[in-house]
């Protein structure tokens, strides 16, 4: 009764509920007759689908599920990207949650794990076969590029970040420049830049991967929002905490990078959680620029003529994906916040 | 070393460090170009272009050069990031009430959209609304007819055109409303007053438009229509695809910036008497704006840039213009990525100084 009063209680409210309750009613039967009722989870082909039922045809998802998260790399070689995916997550679980070794962890997670993904996925030594990366493709590259690009970015943040409040004109003025130069162009105009300038700029006969000039574009520009979130977390940190460690006789750079950076590291996690998702959303658009990515590939099935026709089958997965993937890192991240939320040591029993 | 030493001495290096790899970069482009038998130059702009641009404002023929392929394109992209901000903002407004609403299923309905797209990426959604929406339409025969003289089918959304002087009355009235609106920006002291005189003068326009125009509605003649005006699925789904994403982010803006205005207010109105209306219009509303108004800057921004994902749908904005055809046709491709991102510079640079000029005009005069 307390849910019908709070609906229905008074006239516009009422009115907005019955509104609410008509647009449910044209929306969600038709949505789960397509997605669920009438839908066709076992088919060979379109022509199958549409031959067993009116709803959405999932067979085409199933057909080419190993496609959307691996690309075509060798289904023989897909325990690599189990494997490298495994330490990547062991070590950013490490280095977050150890209480006493978290260093070693971090270090192990900034060094041993790029190198060792990098072989694995690369291969070409230690017996292992070389898979080029054009054979890359999938919900893969869209982690191996946020990945590479967060990661990259954090340092190229932190120095353009400090370089914006130095008191020293010429840096400040070349880190302002360089912060909003990538600030002010579309991602999208950044990745031709990758593409047909990056060439033109580097010394003749040097061929970079096109999976790399994605990923230095994606890095740097990520890299110029990376600086404004820590430069609001630097910010953020009270003077007295810089007074009071330069008393203790701290040099400059001790002071910034024992006591200012970690607190203000500290009060940026929720912008940097934000990149991240923003970033990861972002991948999607290697896919116009000759990459294929979860989007690319799904959008290159829709062109095989058995699956022809199913647009909306392919993208509704695709965001269904993306959407969890999104959820899984705004969670980590809350967690994340929570974790260093409180001065360290305060909390602990 | 002292410290006035030490601040010439770093910065020497990082300015001779720049100066390097800068030089490093001009002299490898200057040898690539060599070695690829191109030159450098703008003259490439009068040259004939010799394709064609399918949606176009300004007037376009293959026979015009590059440089007005520049404006045709450039066109375009205001063109969409304009009604984009019109349609996302009030978009966002909507959903920003609706979950302030106190309605249990509207706040709901908000949160779970807003939710579900900010977690899917922009471009997708953009994909979808052309591939799986739009391109599913059904063919010109089988057009929905959506009254008024609307018609949608695969080929777009046909729309009646108006000719006579429904132009001239629309213009013409704008015109006065922004001057009426600019002459009591100075008089009246409240700021909705004086925008809320705009929709009543615009309707009224429109209204007028509407009954002195001669209005041209498409008709299905043969195999197309004939009448009216298309509006191509390309437009529809970088204009939909980009406000509806963004409305998500300003809805959050425009909640957190009402929530932000301290419950006192509400109250000090409401004791002097003011009703719930009046109290959101002249009391939180205006004071929000100026919370709201640094957020929106960048949301607006984004639109501009967003409007760039066009290229996925092939939709002649200046990115898919400039740096795909004129620059796989003419290979300047120094000079053509030099212009786009200098015009998205510029217009980034123009909207913030405008938006801060009005940030400033809005902030809290101190005394």
């Amino acid at each position: 009764m307390k849910i019908l009063r709070a609906l229905f209680g008074s006239r516009g409210n009422a009115i907005i509920s019955l509104l609410m309750i008509g647009l449910f009613a044209w929306v969600v039967p038709p949505f789960l007759s397509w997605a669920f009722t009438h839908a066709v989870w076992d088919a060979v082909n379109r022509a199958a689908c549409s031959a067993a039922d009116t709803g959405a045809c999932w067979a085409f998802i199933k057909a080419r599920f190993a496609l959307f998260f691996y690309g075509v790399y060798p289904e023989g070689e897909r325990w690599r990207v189990h494997l490298g995916l495994a330490l990547l997550v062991v070590f950013g679980v490490g280095a977050l949650f150890s209480q006493r070794r978290r260093g070693w962890w971090l270090l192990g997670l900034m060094v041993l794990v790029p190198i060792a993904d990098a072989i694995l996925l690369i291969g070409g030594i230690f017996g292992l076969r070389a898979v080029p990366t054009n054979d890359w493709g999938g919900l893969m590259l869209n982690v191996v590029i946020s990945f590479v690009a967060l990661g990259g970015s954090i340092p190229i943040g932190i120095a353009l970040a400090f370089g914006r409040r130095s008191q020293w004109p010429v840096i400040r003025t070349l880190s302002t420049v360089l912060i909003e130069f990538w600030r002010g162009v579309p991602l999208l105009a950044v990745l031709f830049m990758g593409l047909v300038l990056l060439p033109l700029f580097l010394p003749n006969g040097v061929n970079v991967d096109n999976l790399v000039r994605a990923l230095i574009v994606m890095t740097i520009f990520t890299g110029a929002y990376m600086a404004e979130t820590i430069r609001g977390g630097l910010q953020g940190v009270e003077s007295g905490q810089s007074e009071a460690a330069r008393a203790l006789g701290m040099h400059e750079g001790q002071v910034n990078l024992l006591i200012v950076l970690p607190q203000a590291l500290r009060l940026s996690i929720p912008g940097i959680i934000n990149i991240a998702v923003d970033l990861f959303k972002d991948t999607t658009l290697v896919s116009i620029v000759g990459l294929f990515d979860l989007m690319g590939v799904v959008s290159q099935s829709l062109k095989d003529t058995a699956w022809t026709g199913l647009a909306a089958e392919g993208y509704v997965f695709a965001a269904f994906v993306f959407f969890f993937s999104c959820l899984v890192i705004s969670l980590g991240g809350s967690v994340l916040e929570k974790h260093f939320s409180t001065a360290p040591g305060a909390a602990k029993r | 070393m002292t410290t006035r030493q030490k601040a010439l001495t770093w910065q020497a290096v990082v300015a001779v460090a720049t100066a390097a790899i800068l030089l490093f970069f001009a002299r490898n482009v200057s040898d690539n170009l060599a070695i690829r038998g191109l030159s450098f130059g703008f003259d490439f702009l009068w040259r004939k272009a010799g394709f064609d641009i399918p949606f176009h404002l300004v007037e376009w023929d293959v026979n015009f050069p590059y440089g007005r392929a520049l404006w045709v394109s450039g066109v375009n992209t205001l063109f969409a990031a304009a009604i984009s901000i019109v349609v996302s903002s009030a978009l966002g407004l909507t959903l920003a009430l609706m979950r302030l609403s106190g309605n249990l299923l509207a706040a709901g309905t908000a949160r779970t959209l807003v939710e579900i797209i900010r977690n899917t990426p922009q471009l997708l959604q953009i994909v979808f609304i052309y591939f799986a929406v739009l391109q599913a339409l059904p063919q010109l025969r089988q057009s929905y007819n959506l009254g008024a003289g609307l018609f949608l089918n695969v080929r777009g959304l046909y729309v009646p055109a108006a000719s006579g002087t429904a132009w001239d009355w629309i213009t013409g009235l704008t015109l006065i409303g922004v001057a009426l609106a600019a002459v009591l920006w100075r008089r009246v002291g409240v700021l909705l007053p004086r925008l809320l005189v705009l929709p009543p003068i615009l309707i009224i326009g429109l209204v007028i438009a509407g009954f002195t125009a001669t209005w041209d509605p498409p008709a299905l003649k043969g195999f197309n229509f004939a009448g009216g005006v298309r509006i191509p699925p390309e437009v529809l789904a970088i204009v939909l695809g980009v406000s509806i994403y963004t409305s998500a982010f300003i809805a959050e803006n425009v909640r957190a910036a009402i929530l932000g205005i301290h419950k006192g207010q509400t109250e000090a109105a409401r004791s002097l008497g003011l009703s719930a209306g009046r109290t959101m219009a002249l009391v939180i509303l205006p004071q929000a704006l100026r919370i709201l108004i640094p957020p929106l800057t960048s949301q607006y921004l984004n639109i501009i840039k967003s409007t760039t994902l066009g290229a996925a749908i092939a939709y002649p904005e200046i990115l898919q213009i400039m740096a795909r055809t004129v620059l796989n046709q003419s290979g300047r491709a120094i000079e053509v990525m030099t212009i786009v991102l200098g015009v998205f510079l510029a217009v980034n640079l123009i909207t913030s100084l405008a938006m801060n000029h009005w940030n400033r005009k809005m902030a809290l005069q101190g005394r």
